[in-house]
């Protein structure tokens, strides 16, 4: 009888302790970016000090309120780069810190080698920022998810919706430097596979000098209708200047009067702060409400990305890397993102499917892949790199 | 001559205690800020009243006496008189109400404040705020388990439906379901809970004893893509037989047969169609149509679509009582 008694109480006690609340299981994101920002002609689209890494602090928040009920917490270990700093190093002291997964918003080669400085211990990078193709094609590694859109689905959305449009015959004008024809060169094979026709490029040579002078518009205002005039007929100007050195002076100063679109007018983009469909308000609302400022499509990138494992870590219910990255990589995830469908991996080299907005800066114009463009597998798989076409080999 | 008398009578009575058959049905349209009422026997608007800022959920007190309305921009819920058809009162419901729900008594409200994943509490009587519940990432389903037990709310980020105790409002239990869910009903009996999930394109049946997924119901529509089809709201019929879920921007809605969880038809409606109600004697099933702007008219027994009437922008939800 009393050994009956002891045990009941010995058990009332264990239940009483193992009922109290287990530390939570904690994960540790990296968020890793790059020394500096590169200056916008607009002064209106200067980025943030925290441009991207205010998405990643949201959408750890995010994760937190969800990972209270699976006593799961995450925490945020933010790397800034200072000028002339290796990346690589600085992902080896995220490794150092037990950091799994690091969310990058690097250039393509230092994305690269950090991807090879970090691969031994399995870590993961959520390539957040760079556009490369390069990335996903040649340069492709299992240690690298592509959140960023690449710069072939921004440039085949815009010419979806431009051919949709019928506005098929393009004035390409391309800027100097290498970044500038990367994109003007995603701009020829989305006019080539959609059926839209460059009728004549141009270059603008950069010739350096300062971006703001006190006589402002007077001299622009001159020069870009020379700059665009004699131009064979055509609809649309497709302005190839991701440096940031002429295209934001094209719009409505073009010798014939014609949209501007690419780099500016109309532009491609994942996110943006006019975005207000599919329950994007309430994105919104929570950005400006932690951030006080609009959201950028790096936040989105960035927030995606944070978001990403904090979904597979509600799934597997777990945080273990090896079995978070499984589920990321496998068939069954898919992540919710404000734009009216599920994203998910391209199982052919990591990159995330997702709707891309063309925004003309106060507002959505449209989101592409446009209707009528049929696919086999994904819709979305219009946009970009296809499986049949690709060049990456992931082992 | 008395036989004919009698017949005569007899079909007078009849007529006479036969029900009017007019309900009322209100609706919320999220765009222009109004609510459209329509009645069922002419299927027309006969009155649009100018309520706030981002019109959402909308549902009759259990008297009758007011229809509640969500103006989430606003940060209210307006309470509509249904004598005047005016609205009359407030109710301090938390910021940016979405969906709310009452107790079977009509005495407590619950409303899901999306913008601060909070479930607030409200006295019906006294038009005070009673507490709130902590919660998921933008909360939006609410529904009440039938024996006023249990409080569910599901968060649209978090992808959880939260059982809260409506006693001691503390959450109970969590169950994940797929991304994005945006509204639960529980069958009358009581022994399932259906949440729907848009983006995932599944509605997870509950068993909410046990706190688990027991299925999920998939719905496959010949030449449309699967992203496409987006299950929001949810009617389940009285009986238990027969369920109704609006599938978004697919356009229609699916009739599942409940007993084996399987789509036995789809009905072509309007288009971007979200939330549901039926008449109170379940002869008709009224769903909005966001992107149309109209409410398309469902005949339940014959599982027909019979009319399309166009109401305000944006239609959001539609609660209906008699006349």
């Amino acid at each position: 009888m009393i050994r009956l008694f002891v045990g009941l109480v010995v058990g009332l006690c264990a239940l009483g302790t193992s009922a109290a609340a287990a530390d939570p299981v904690e994960i540790g994101i990296g968020y890793l970016r790059r020394a500096g920002a590169k200056p916008t002609l607009s002064l209106v689209e200067q980025p943030a000090a925290d441009d991207g890494l205010a998405g990643a602090r949201l959408a750890i928040e995010d994760n937190n309120t969800t990972g209270k009920f699976l006593n799961q917490h995450f925490t945020l270990e933010e790397l800034r780069l200072k000028a002339g700093e290796d990346a690589a190093t600085a992902a080896r002291t995220l490794a150092d810190r037990n950091i799994g997964f690091i969310i990058a918003d690097l250039p393509a080669d230092a994305l690269l080698k950090t991807a090879d400085a970090v691969s031994d211990r399995g870590i993961v990078l959520f390539n957040a920022g760079a556009i490369d193709d390069r990335l996903r094609e040649e340069d492709c590694r299992t240690n690298v998810i592509h959140v960023a859109p690449t710069r072939s689905m921004l440039a085949d959305a815009l010419a979806q919706y431009l051919v949709w449009k019928q506005w098929k015959r393009w004035f390409m004008v391309v800027g100097s430097h290498d970044e500038d024809k990367s994109y003007a060169q995603a701009l020829r094979r989305a006019a080539s596979r959609f059926g839209a026709k460059i009728v004549q490029e141009r270059v603008f040579e950069d010739t350096g000098g300062a971006r703001r002078t006190d006589s402002g518009v007077t001299l622009i205002q001159r020069q870009m209708p020379v700059l665009t005039q004699q131009a064979p007929a055509y609809d649309i100007l497709v302005a190839a200047d991701e440096s940031e050195v002429f295209a934001a002076y094209l719009p409505y100063r073009t010798w014939d009067p014609r949209p501007v679109a690419g780099s500016a007018g109309l532009v491609p983009k994942s996110w943006d702060a006019a975005q207000d469909q599919w329950g994007a308000v309430q994105m919104q609302n929570r950005f400006l409400k932690l951030n006080s400022r609009h959201m950028t499509a790096l936040d989105m990138q960035a927030w995606t990305a944070a978001r990403m494992i904090g979904e597979a870590a509600s799934r597997v219910n777990s945080a273990d890397r090896r079995t978070l990255l499984e589920f990321l990589k496998g068939p069954d995830f898919s992540v919710a993102a404000f734009k009216g469908q599920r994203l998910t991996l391209r199982p052919w080299n990591l990159q995330l499917r997702q709707p891309i907005l063309l925004v003309d800066g106060r507002m959505v114009v449209s989101v592409s892949p446009q209707e009528g463009f049929l696919h086999q597998v994904s819709e979305l798989d219009t946009l970009g790199v296809d499986q049949p076409e690709t060049r990456c080999k992931l082992h | 001559m008395w036989h004919r008398c009698l017949l005569v009578g007899t079909i007078l009575w009849l007529v006479g205690t036969l029900p009017a058959g007019a309900f009322i049905a209100y609706v919320s349209n999220e765009k222009s800020n109004t609510v459209s009422v329509i009645d069922t026997d002419k299927w027309a608007v006969i009155k649009t009243i100018k309520v706030g800022q981002r019109p959402r959920g909308i549902e009759f007190t259990r008297d009758g006496k007011f229809v509640l309305v969500a103006v989430g921009d606003d940060d209210t819920i307006q309470m509509i008189d249904t004598g005047s058809q005016e609205v009359t009162d407030s109710l301090p419901s938390g910021p940016d109400p979405e969906l709310f729900i009452q107790d079977s008594a009509g005495k407590i409200l619950y409303v899901a404040n999306e913008n601060d994943n909070t479930v607030t509490i409200i006295d019906l009587q006294k038009r005070t705020r009673m507490g709130d519940v902590q919660v998921g990432v933008e909360p939006e389903g609410m529904a009440i388990s039938p024996d006023g037990r249990f409080l569910i709310n599901t968060s649209e980020t978090t992808n959880m439906a939260h059982f809260i105790d409506t006693e001691t409002r503390q959450i109970v239990a969590n169950v994940l379901v797929d991304s994005r869910p945006r509204f639960a009903e529980f069958k009358r009996d009581g022994s399932e809970l259906w949440v729907s999930s848009e983006i995932g394109g599944t509605v997870s049946v509950i068993d909410p004893a046990k706190h688990a997924v027991t299925t999920k119901i998939t719905f496959d529509i010949p030449g449309m893509r699967k992203e496409a089809i987006q299950p929001v709201g949810i009617s389940i019929t009285a009986d238990g037989k027969t369920a109704f879920i609006a599938l978004g921007p697919a356009n229609r809605v699916a009739v599942v047969d409940v007993a084996s969880h399987h789509v036995i038809k789809y009905l072509l409606v309007g288009q971007r169609v979200w939330h549901t109600a039926f008449t109170p004697d379940e002869k008709w099933l009224l769903v909005t149509n966001g992107i149309s702007n109209d409410v398309s008219v469902i005949d339940v027994a014959a599982l027909k679509v019979i009319k399309t009437i166009q109401v305000g922008e944006l239609p959001w939800g539609i609660t209906i009582a008699k006349q």
